[in-house]
């Protein structure tokens, strides 16, 4: 039987998500809930170490925290009528279908991530409440000062109870282009913990984490979305590379990786997910990039990597999105099927300047085509432009190497 | 449901068009607000709307102190400023984006929209 203080953290974190979205829906304010919740935590760490943790721990903390915000919700309305009038700002309608799919944290996910909030603020809240992260993790994870983080999440529940944000799934007509926002949250906080900016961790496990966990929830909730699927296929793909990546603090290439190290089990499972993708056959973004770290995977050596077909799904992907970044990952597999010089004369001609991935790209296929001094000049301008201090280490050494 | 300020944002120096390029860009904005103010009340959301005369006719009265104290033009000279604005109730904030879309592009003019803390 397991108990103790980190065995009632460790559930409190897997169900909170779930517990903050059906408090939410319930009493429609994210603060009551998010109080409750926290009381419902104080009362498990003193009843749950002693009498073991319940067989249904999520339904014995909902039922806490439910409690503990009606006692509140009691005390203010003696206290403050005028409050309560102003905390009805959720749908009163809660058990009528508002929506494709009923699921409370399907509902927070799409508040959290609504396009009237910013960027930041949606990661944020994300992590907040369906990630049961603290306010200091999430600070920590994105450099920011404590009480910065601590603003922005308190400025973005404002706004979301004032401005009257819905809690709701967006009906089918809006349910794609939201949803593309979700993702793109969900994307960002892997992304972030995968090639970490700053000086600390080059790589932060608890957020490439963190997203794959509300992806795989996403997908439970969502799983005629083949972009969901796409998503949480290219994440897998990428995550199981993850060990092998960073070595002594230095960012492993790609051709360079043990591939020996790399987590079979989510490989497996990523080569699934972008099957189920190709039987649907309504391509998107993400699934076309997951299908592209198929390839890579599928490799058994680097050299073995299927190049051509690479060149083919990044084809794919600029006819949906013709961005320069796509247009340089394309330019990077170019240079595997037609060499470095066609992939050189691509890469020079997209405007990135000032994007690190770009100098680091042309850097390589200088290096390889023998023109050192400009490549050394290359290194250093990416080596300038990184915030990664692994993928600083690596350039650094690729520099070093250079006659 | 909620009130929510639709104000819209355009040029400060108005020609003889408004804010428009020419008659007919006028004319057509003018017809497609009025659509849009008829859908407005035909669905419920009609609160109260209005278009502003230049912000060159504004007057800012302090009247803190003992004797008001008057100023020729706006409270904030900027380049870009309120040129009208509709007041709805709404159910939501999705709502209200979607109304605010539709009438930034039937006035052709940025739109903010903005929550009431309360009504009088």
């Amino acid at each position: 039987m397991q108990s103790g203080k980190a065995a009632v953290e460790r559930v409190f974190r897997e169900e909170y998500g779930r517990l903050i979205a059906s408090l939410v829906r319930r009493f429609g304010d994210i603060d009551i809930a998010e109080e409750a919740a926290g009381e419902a935590l104080v009362a498990a760490l003193e009843r749950w170490p002693e009498s073991g943790v319940p067989a249904n721990p999520g339904g014995w903390l909902t039922t806490t925290a439910g409690n503990r915000a009606i006692d509140r919700i009691r005390r203010d309305k003696q206290r403050d009528a005028k409050h309560q009038a102003a905390l009805m700002y959720h749908d009163d309608t809660p058990h009528e279908p508002t929506g494709p799919i009923e699921d409370d944290r399907l509902r927070l996910l799409f508040t959290c991530c609504h396009p009237a909030l910013a960027p930041q603020a949606r990661i944020a809240l994300t992590l907040r409440l369906l990630g049961g992260l603290t306010v200091p993790e999430i600070a920590q994870a994105f450099l920011v000062p404590e009480t910065t983080m601590a603003q922005r999440i308190t400025r973005a529940k404002k706004k979301i109870a004032s401005a009257k944000v819905p809690y709701r799934v967006p009906e089918a007509g809006d349910l794609p282009e939201r949803l593309g926002g979700v993702l793109a949250v969900l994307f960002l906080v892997f992304n972030e913990g995968y090639l970490a900016t700053g000086d600390g961790d080059p790589v932060r496990a608890e957020l490439t984490g963190e997203a794959i966990r509300l992806t795989r929830i996403l997908r439970q909730l969502l799983p005629d979305q083949p972009e969901v699927t796409g998503l949480l296929g290219l994440l897998v793909l990428t995550e199981a590379r993850r060990e092998a990546r960073v070595r002594n603090g230095q960012l492993v290439s790609l051709d360079e990786q043990d591939r020996a190290g790399w987590d079979r089990a989510l490989i497996d499972e990523g080569h699934n997910l972008v099957r189920e993708c190709l039987a649907i056959n309504r391509p998107g973004r993400y699934q076309i990039l997951a299908a592209i770290n198929a390839v890579h995977t599928d490799a058994p050596t680097a050299p073995d990597t299927d190049w051509s077909q690479v060149v083919a799904l990044y084809d794919q992907l600029t006819r949906l999105d013709p961005s320069p970044i796509v247009a340089l990952n394309r330019a990077v597999a170019v240079a595997e099927l037609d060499g470095p010089e066609v992939a050189l004369a691509l890469v020079d001609r997209l405007p990135l300047t000032g994007y690190h991935a770009w100098y680091a790209t042309r850097a390589d296929l200088l290096r390889r085509l023998g023109r050192s001094a400009e490549a050394k000049q290359a290194y250093d301008a990416a080596i300038a432009a990184t915030q990664n201090s692994a993928e600083r280490a690596y350039l650094s050494r690729k520099r070093g190497e250079l006659v | 449901m909620t009130h929510y300020l639709l104000t819209v944002h355009g040029p400060a120096e108005r020609n003889e068009f408004g804010n428009y390029g020419s008659k007919e860009e006028m004319e057509e904005a003018f017809a497609a607000t009025g659509a849009f103010n008829d859908k407005l009340h035909a669905a419920g959301y009609w609160v109260f709307a209005g278009g502003l005369a230049p912000a060159s006719t504004a007057t800012v009265v302090d009247g803190q102190g003992e004797t008001p104290v008057m100023s020729d033009g706006p409270y904030l000279e900027t380049k870009e400023v309120i040129g009208g604005f509709w007041v709805i109730d709404a159910p939501d904030l999705d709502v209200a984006l979607k109304l605010a879309a539709e009438g930034s592009k039937a006035c052709r003019g940025k739109v903010e929209v903005r929550p009431f803390d309360g009504l009088a």
